[in-house]
């Protein structure tokens, strides 16, 4: 655990500026500063939150903010299958760690190799989970001060997130196959549907990256 | 109850079930490949859908504004390797900054 600590200390000033960037873009989408402070402590996964806000932001309404959100973290069903086994004891401690599970500890703790060490994800999962919450706390603060995202460049800084968020996960290419599938469905939907669909619809995407299996 | 709390619970629970698929419900079972490997693919298929929309989308116009510079920005700050709170400092910057000179 203290290893785990010790091993995500160097992303805790990443995930609390992520956290306040959440914060801000929360605000700017009409969250209030206890329902974004409320959703980074409970969903405790960065690109589904900045997501979700972002769709409910551009007026895309909430059942396309919320399929979007979930679609992102599907995710987490086979990543948490991969380390299923180094989980014990009663259903209830097993549920609140799994929680802690996010791309960062799963990756830090070994994850999908025969090294995965519980006690590194947990000290990961823990002290990110603290940076990612308060990060929150002092971007949604801040977030009520600065109304319009766009003043500070923030709308552009949501894109350049996005797109590194990206980039970690196009490790075949078979990802960058989907990736593009994805991008393309977005730039033709954009004009002809309400705001929000265009992300749905880009899992489409997913069979270009399947038939090249 | 406002939109953003009903998204807030909506997702909150829904991530948590996400979450629970391995550690709680499968234990050591595992999923079937082809489903295993379709679902890896849908990270990237969103998160390319997101960087069009925050890049290019204005309501249900598609437009090239000053985002596009932050996006620049963001990109060669990736291929530098630079940690992320630099990729969307360097983005956040180049677009305040492009227009601010317009």
């Amino acid at each position: 655990m203290r290893k785990g600590l010790r091993v995500g200390a160097p992303l805790v000033p990443a995930v609390l500026a992520l956290g306040a960037s959440f914060g801000v873009l929360a605000r700017a989408s009409h969250f209030g500063a206890t329902a974004a402070i409320v959703m980074s402590a409970t969903t405790f996964a960065g690109s589904s939150q900045v997501a979700a806000a972002s769709v409910l932001g551009a007026g895309g309404g909430i059942v396309a903010a919320v399929v979007a959100a979930l679609l992102l973290n599907t995710r987490y069903a086979p990543i948490g299958i991969t380390v299923a086994h180094a989980f014990l004891g009663r259903r209830a401690r097993r549920l609140a760690e799994a929680q802690l599970v996010v791309d960062e500890s799963w990756a830090l703790a070994g994850g999908g190799t025969a090294r995965f060490d519980r006690h590194v994800m947990l000290g990961v999962g823990v002290g990110l989970w603290f940076a990612w919450v308060g990060g929150t706390a002092v971007g949604a603060l801040l977030g009520g001060v600065v109304s319009d995202p766009s003043a500070f460049g923030l709308d552009g800084a949501f894109a350049a997130l996005f797109l590194a968020l990206l980039v970690t996960q196009l490790g075949s290419r078979r990802a960058v196959a989907a990736a593009a599938g994805g991008a393309t469905i977005a730039a033709v939907l954009t004009p002809l549907t309400p705001p929000g669909v265009p992300i749905i619809a880009a899992t489409a995407a997913v069979v270009a990256g399947w038939r090249r299996a | 109850m406002s939109a953003a709390w009903a998204t807030v619970i909506a997702v909150g629970v829904g991530t948590v079930a996400l979450k629970a698929v391995g550690p709680v419900g499968v234990a050591d079972r595992q999923l079937p490949p082809r489903l295993a490997s379709l679902l890896a693919m849908v990270g990237p298929a969103i998160l390319a859908a997101l960087v069009v929309s925050e890049a290019f989308a204005h309501g249900r116009a598609l437009v090239v504004d000053a985002r596009l510079a932050g996006v620049g920005a963001g990109a060669l700050a990736v291929l530098a390797r630079a940690p992320l709170w630099v990729v969307v400092v360097a983005g956040a910057l180049a677009t305040a900054g492009v227009r601010l000179l317009r």
